[in-house]
């Protein structure tokens, strides 16, 4: 342990001398518009690393590939509910994120999580939640409830926009309906399934694309939405002269973070590891929240942030609102799941 | 075809081995190995369990109820069902633009024909995905059909005519996307078709639909079916259209397939679902078989 | 030695020019062929119109600007991704077209043999089974015999899916193709590979160009099988476009797609302009 934190400090030293350290090369797999190209600029120029970056569309796309035995990635990036499923199949290595010197800039809050609880696979990354944005100027009036967007009112029927996969939509039924996730209860989904089947006909799409195209244009007016991409609308909006709101419910929103993640099959595991430190720096974690728009783990960060972004409803959860942290479910549960949204999409 | 030279056995097992090759090890390995997925049990976070299970295909036919019992459902048949009509109707809506324009291409000057299938693939050369959302821009609430209604009144601002999301979207998405794919092999065997033949027939038969099809129909065969295939089978697997343009509010076998290797992580029964739809296929070519098999013994004549 | 796709238009006046109109010329037909086109262009206008809006979001129009040009010239993962995708569809084309020709001149001029229907089946496959399948199940295949070539994976994979795209005009165009001109050339002792050259791949050749179009079409556009098999720093250009759209449109898309058309354009004009002198292809 010693000797490790030792070469830690060598390699800090290294950095702060502003000498490249190790030349060679890392794989980045990455959700698509989330990694800084300044970041990885700076990445590159104090390390002497060169980054390929490239870029999925989910987490089901990256887990399916790993699943199926894809190589030549250095760094992923799932979302925390996945994490578990990356450690218990055995696709990641073990990093002992603990033992890194830039550990210590990542705020308590997100050390140690249920889902990486020793905190030997993961270096905590982007957060976010998952509720609804809607048109304040169409609606008419202020969205309290997910009752409004299962059971809408006449006048927004037929401009409800869902999520594509069930994951989030589930679990929002879950929190309208007081239940508790992973339901293993038939009585209970079946109640969800009954929810979700009488939400259908009002509903225009279900897409996970798209949403601040169908929100600004007016096809919708509530559309489940992400937090950092209903941020990235509102200021579009705002361009257009249109309102755009990301909404707390008082049922909670449902909160995620995303991790980073050295799989087996990686080549530069040194490099990685060097990269996995270095995001951990409230700078750099700083300028790549500013690109994605999301908030980061960081003691800090704020500092070097956009003011926009700092100040943004979106990413500062208000006070009175929950924070509910899906996590992944077993089998059963999950081919519940699977079982209520074919009977809603059949 | 009777004084072949003697090597000629030798040299067709030459010409077909590369593509045999390429496809029997990348294609019918793969094939298999997802067959024989279809008959294993499903690990809960994708791939499979090397242990025997029929689950798959029970699951295709039979609704376990929330509560684990087992009903016979026609959930997934209505599926497979609405996604046969579907790539169906693109297919004859495709045959019905793709004919009369083949027709008349073929019937251009050379440089002309050349320069038509060229202006008919460009469009092509850009991406699915950018066309197909070119189209919600034209269907869509405020979208370029809508505009016009709007600016004389015809069509109120909370109003829509309701083009977009609908079977009727999915269905100008599936042949836009295809209809070259019925054009070019429909143009092949028209542009390689003997006119004075045509112009003969038309003496003969008293009716220009006689003519029609008794001659040019039988004559272009090859081409028409190539094109209804290569029109017919992608359709029912299509996602992107039914998803982009339909607001995934049906499923449809190809998003079903789709949402069972991702979302659901149940790939045994996604590739039993593939199983289905390749069973599905491989009727439909059987028929072409016979079509064609029929077309040749006209060309005889 | 003159072929008879070229003679249709010297022979048909011979025949009548009054028939030649009655079948040739359906009215409407012209009129219909131009709507046609209309339709097939409506989208490809709107697209390039759209990538000179200057708001972030496609939808709403908010005025004239090239900005996002300048950036998708600036965008190095864009360029990158885009020259992935041609390499891999011109080499994938050119591998699936020649071995799509040969394959169906075996089978339309080889004579019966055997295991003509399993061959047909076989090589037909690639487009029965749903993208999404052949995508893992080759990513699957590719992974335990430990596959490793980079782009090369993608390329394997592209030629497999397009080889019965390229099959199939060419099949459809020697079905039934006249062989007494192939007849008459040997009989007048040419050789086997003369008679190919000069008559039978003249005679093909729009079906093989069809073939190779189809091809390079369908190559360009995949996206599925790619996002699978791709590995590090393999992406193409679909794969970049399908995952920036999870993101929200932006008119930067649209200015990647009019690049490309542009691109195509040029490369058809080129092509339109050094045949113009020459004779046709057919004519020698």
């Amino acid at each position: 342990m010693k000797i490790k934190s030792m070469l830690w400090t060598t390699v800090t030293l290294t950095f702060a001398a502003g000498m490249a350290f190790a030349e060679g090369k890392l794989n980045i797999y990455n959700w698509t518009d989330y990694t800084s190209p300044e970041m990885i600029e700076k990445f590159e120029k104090e390390t002497g690393i060169e980054v390929t970056l490239d870029t999925y569309d989910s987490n089901e796309t990256l887990l399916a590939k790993m699943q199926a035995g894809a190589t030549g990635y250095d760094i992923i990036v799932p979302s925390h509910n996945f994490i578990p499923i990356y450690i218990a199949e055995g696709l990641v290595q073990e990093v002992d994120v603990a033992a890194m010197p830039n550990f210590q800039n990542v705020k308590e809050r997100w050390r140690n999580p249920e889902w990486d609880p020793e905190q030997k696979y993961s270096v905590p990354f982007h957060w976010g939640s998952a509720s609804v944005a809607y048109r304040p100027d169409l609606y008419g009036k202020k969205l309290e409830s997910y009752g409004e967007f299962f059971e809408p009112a006449e006048e927004v029927r037929g401009r409800i926009s869902v999520f594509k996969t069930p994951e989030e939509i589930v679990n929002h039924a879950h929190l309208y309906l007081g239940q508790k996730f992973c339901n293993e209860d038939p009585a209970e989904m079946q109640k969800v399934q009954d929810l979700l089947l009488a939400q259908k006909p009002y509903v225009m799409a279900y897409s996970s694309e798209g949403m601040n195209d169908r929100l600004i244009n007016g096809d919708a007016i509530i559309s489940n939405h992400w937090n950092g991409y209903a941020y990235k609308g509102r200021l579009l909006a705002e361009e257009a002269g249109k309102e755009l709101v990301y909404a707390y419910p008082k049922e909670g929103v449902i909160g995620w973070a995303d991790g980073l993640m050295i799989p087996k099959s990686a080549e530069n595991v040194e490099n990685a590891k060097i990269f996995m430190n270095f995001i951990m720096d409230p700078e750099n974690m700083g300028i790549q929240s500013n690109f994605a728009g999301y908030g980061g783990p960081i003691e800090g960060q704020e500092a070097f942030m956009d003011e926009s972004l700092r100040n943004a409803p979106e990413i500062n959860i208000p006070d009175d609102a929950t924070v509910v942290f899906s996590f992944a479910c077993n089998a059963d549960a999950q081919s519940l799941i699977d079982r209520v949204w074919t009977n809603v999409l059949r | 075809m009777a004084n072949l030279p003697e090597n000629a056995a030798l040299r067709r097992t030459l010409a077909l081995g590369p593509a045999l090759a390429i496809i029997g090890i990348f294609m019918l390995i793969p094939v298999i190995i997802m067959a024989s997925y279809s008959f294993l049990e499903a690990k809960s976070f994708g791939g499979v369990n090397w242990v025997f299970s029929g689950d798959a295909y029970v699951q295709l036919f039979y609704e376990r109820m929330l509560d684990d019992s087992l009903r016979l459902s026609p959930g997934y048949l209505i599926i497979i069902g609405r996604s046969v009509a579907l790539a169906l109707v693109a297919m004859v809506c495709c045959l019905l633009v793709g004919f009369p324009v083949a027709w008349f291409i073929a019937r251009q000057p050379l440089r002309q024909r050349n320069m038509w299938i060229l202006l008919i693939t460009i469009p092509f050369w850009t991406n699915q995905l950018v066309r197909t959302f070119a189209w919600i821009i034209i269907l869509g609430r405020n979208g370029v059909i809508e505009v016009p209604f709007r600016w004389t009144g015809l069509l109120a601002p909370e109003q829509t005519l309701g083009l977009m999301y609908s079977n009727f979207a999915i269905t100008v998405g599936l042949t836009y996307t295809f209809i070259p794919l019925m054009v070019l092999p429909i143009y092949a065997s028209l542009e390689k078709l003997d006119f004075s033949l045509v112009e003969a027939g038309a003496d003969l038969y008293s009716s220009r639909w006689e003519t029609f099809s008794n001659i040019i129909i039988p004559l272009s065969k090859p081409g028409i079916i190539a094109g209804c295939l290569l029109v017919f089978i992608p359709s029912l697997g299509a996602f992107i259209q039914p998803d982009l343009l339909g607001g995934g509010k049906n499923l449809m076998l190809g998003t079903l397939v789709q949402f069972q290797f991702s979302t659901a992580r149940n790939w045994p029964f996604g590739s039993a679902i593939a199983m289905i739809l390749l069973a599905f296929v491989v009727v439909f070519l059987m028929l072409y078989a016979r079509a064609s098999r029929g077309s040749k013994s006209l060309e005889v004549h | 030695m003159v072929v008879r796709d070229n003679t249709i238009p010297a022979v048909a006046p011979r025949l009548g020019e009054k028939k030649r109109r009655a079948f040739g010329e359906v009215p409407g037909l012209r009129t219909l062929a131009f709507c046609f086109l209309a339709f097939l262009y409506l989208p490809i206008g709107v697209l390039v119109a759209y990538s000179f809006n200057d708001g972030n979001i496609v939808m709403v129009w908010t005025g004239f600007s090239t900005d996002w040009y300048v950036k998708v010239f600036g965008n190095a993962d864009i360029r990158k991704a885009a020259l992935n995708s041609v390499i891999v569809a011109v080499s994938a084309t050119a591998i699936a077209t020649t071995c799509a020709t040969l394959a169906a001149l075996a089978l339309a001029r080889g004579g019966a043999f055997r295991g003509k229907g399993a061959t047909l089946g076989i090589i037909t496959l690639p487009l029965m089974v749903p993208e999404i399948v052949t995508a893992v199940a080759t990513l699957v295949f590719f992974s335990s015999i430990g596959l490793n070539l980079g782009l090369g994976n993608v390329i394997i994979a592209h030629t497999t899916f397009c080889i019965p795209f390229a099959f199939m005009p060419i099949r459809a165009r020697l079905e039934g193709m006249d062989t007494t001109l192939e007849q008459a050339s040997r009989d007048l002792y040419a050789s086997d590979w003369e008679t190919f050259r000069l008559v039978t791949l003249p005679l093909l050749m729009p079906g093989v160009l069809a073939g190779a179009m189809l091809s390079f079409v369908i190559s360009m556009d995949d996206f599925i099988i790619t996002l699978m098999v791709a590995g590090a720093g393999d992406t193409t250009l679909p794969v970049y476009i399908y995952s920036m759209i999870r993101q929200g449109i932006t008119p930067e898309v649209n200015a990647v797609s009019s690049i490309l058309l542009l691109f195509s354009i040029v490369m058809v004009t080129a092509y339109w302009f050094t045949t113009r002198q020459k004779p046709g292809p057919n004519a020698h």
